[in-house]
């Protein structure tokens, strides 16, 4: 068995250490080391979106990248979007109030995404907001509400 | 935990990557933005003995202009192409081909060098590589050479990248002048693969006729495609004379595309001739506002 390498890095603002197998995905170590189970794994090669955290502040797919890869960063998983007080977020909000998930699976990798995407790009129009959905699926199909959710979150009428 | 077990190599800079190149043998792979190598590991389409992985290669991930092109380290990320205005400006086929990749996430971590070297034939960055006759670096511990994009790509993700060699940089030719650029491409959802797209460059003379044409082609075979003939058609004369229709059924005539569940040859080709005439129409109408 290969060496394990010993990963230290910056979890929503609590340094975290383990030591993990290179194979690690980042989404396992998150999801097993440090018991954050927001993260959510759905296709586990690329595809669905479910796993996004913010790495360095930019949102990327967990199940992508090896633990080992993001020793020394800042990661930044749905937990923690939620206010200091415990509160919803406004993106977390939105989706509330919109409708905007039904069974919830994929809700993690759709509020991490959004919140990065809303940060960068604070005034979006419609088609923008559509085009930032693509790389997130629901299987509930659910899209119409989550769509409604990004837009109330992204200031649009 | 899907992939099958390696062992991780997190070097610092080229010569350190080039060394373990050399010393960890046949089962090594170089890992850039993992956003293709990794879902086949995940799948188990691929394994590796070892890992070696650019993300800590500082120095692969600049952006330089010199003497008429512009260098790209081979692990400058898409989204910061995405970002930069003076790719924007110099070589802009590289600029406008990248919101058409994957999806943000995507290409936060997807690099320039990461998609050349993976060489996916229905990937956009490939068919603008040939179209502007890039030029990459490719280096190992027994030297540098440099390898136009014409010989790089070689078939389906296979490239002229020996298993000792690392993929450092791009150099794109800057055109000046009277030119114009465009990426047209025809994908079933966003973010998707192409079914087949078409990454075009004109340039037009004093006289109004069309000085230079390149015509890169994605989807349309088992590597990105150049379209010589139609290239020549339309080279040294009148832009108003082009019938980019005609050109574009000239294009992909000379290709030979994949059949698969998501279209078959002859649609394909269909397609190919459309997107190659509604590309080179977008590029001839920049170069005459130019």
């Amino acid at each position: 068995m290969p060496e394990p390498w010993t990963v230290t890095l910056t979890v929503n603002g609590e340094r975290r250490q383990a030591l993990v197998e290179p194979r690690r995905t980042l989404a396992d170590f998150l999801r097993e080391d440090c018991a954050l189970t927001g993260t959510h794994l759905g296709c586990e090669h690329g595809v669905c979106g479910a796993c996004t955290v913010l790495l360095d502040g930019d949102a990327v797919r967990s199940c992508l990248l090896f633990a080992v890869q993001a020793d020394g960063t800042e990661v930044t998983t749905v937990e923690g979007l939620t206010l200091r007080d415990g509160g919803l977020n406004p993106v977390q909000e939105a989706f509330r109030e919109a409708h905007g998930l039904q069974c919830g699976f994929c809700t993690p990798g759709f509020v991490v995404s959004v919140t990065a995407y809303l940060r960068d790009h604070p005034s979006p129009t419609e088609d923008e907001i559509r085009e930032a959905l693509s790389g997130n699926l629901c299987r509930c199909t659910g899209y119409q509400g989550i769509i409604n959710a990004a837009r109330m979150a992204g200031g649009l009428p | 935990m899907k992939p099958a077990p390696f062992a991780y190599h997190a070097p610092e800079t080229v010569s350190d990557v080039v060394s373990l190149l050399r010393d960890l043998g046949e089962d090594t792979k170089v890992l850039a933005g993992g956003q293709s190598l990794v879902p086949m590991m995940a799948l188990r389409l691929a394994r590796f003995d070892h890992l070696i992985d650019l993300n800590r290669v500082g120095e692969l991930a600049s952006i330089e202009g010199q003497d008429g092109t512009l260098r790209v380290g081979a692990l400058v990320r898409q989204a910061q192409i995405e970002r930069d205005r003076t790719v924007a400006a110099e070589v802009p086929l590289l600029a406008r081909a990248t919101p058409l990749i994957g999806h943000f996430q995507i290409r936060n971590r997807g690099t320039v060098g990461g998609s050349l070297a993976h060489a996916d034939p229905a990937a956009e960055y490939p068919a603008v590589a040939l179209a502007l006759d890039a030029k990459l670096e490719l280096v190992s511990a027994a030297g540098t050479r440099v390898v136009p994009a014409s010989e790089f790509f070689v078939s389906t993700f296979m490239t002229a990248v020996e298993a000792d060699e690392v993929l450092t940089a791009i150099d794109f030719p800057v055109w000046a002048g009277r030119c114009g650029f465009a990426v047209e491409e025809v994908a079933r959802r966003l973010g998707d693969f192409a079914l087949t797209g078409a990454a075009c460059a004109v340039e037009l003379d004093d006289g109004n006729r069309i000085a230079r044409a390149a015509i890169g082609m994605f989807g349309m075979g088992s590597t990105p495609l150049r379209a010589p003939e139609a290239e020549a058609a339309l080279t040294g004369n009148p832009v108003t004379d082009a019938d980019v229709a005609e050109v574009g059924r000239t294009a992909a005539a000379e290709s030979e595309p994949p059949g698969d569940v998501h279209a078959s040859p002859a649609y394909r080709r269909a397609v190919g001739a459309v997107v190659v005439a509604r590309a080179l129409r977008a590029a001839i109408e920049e170069a005459r506002r130019a």
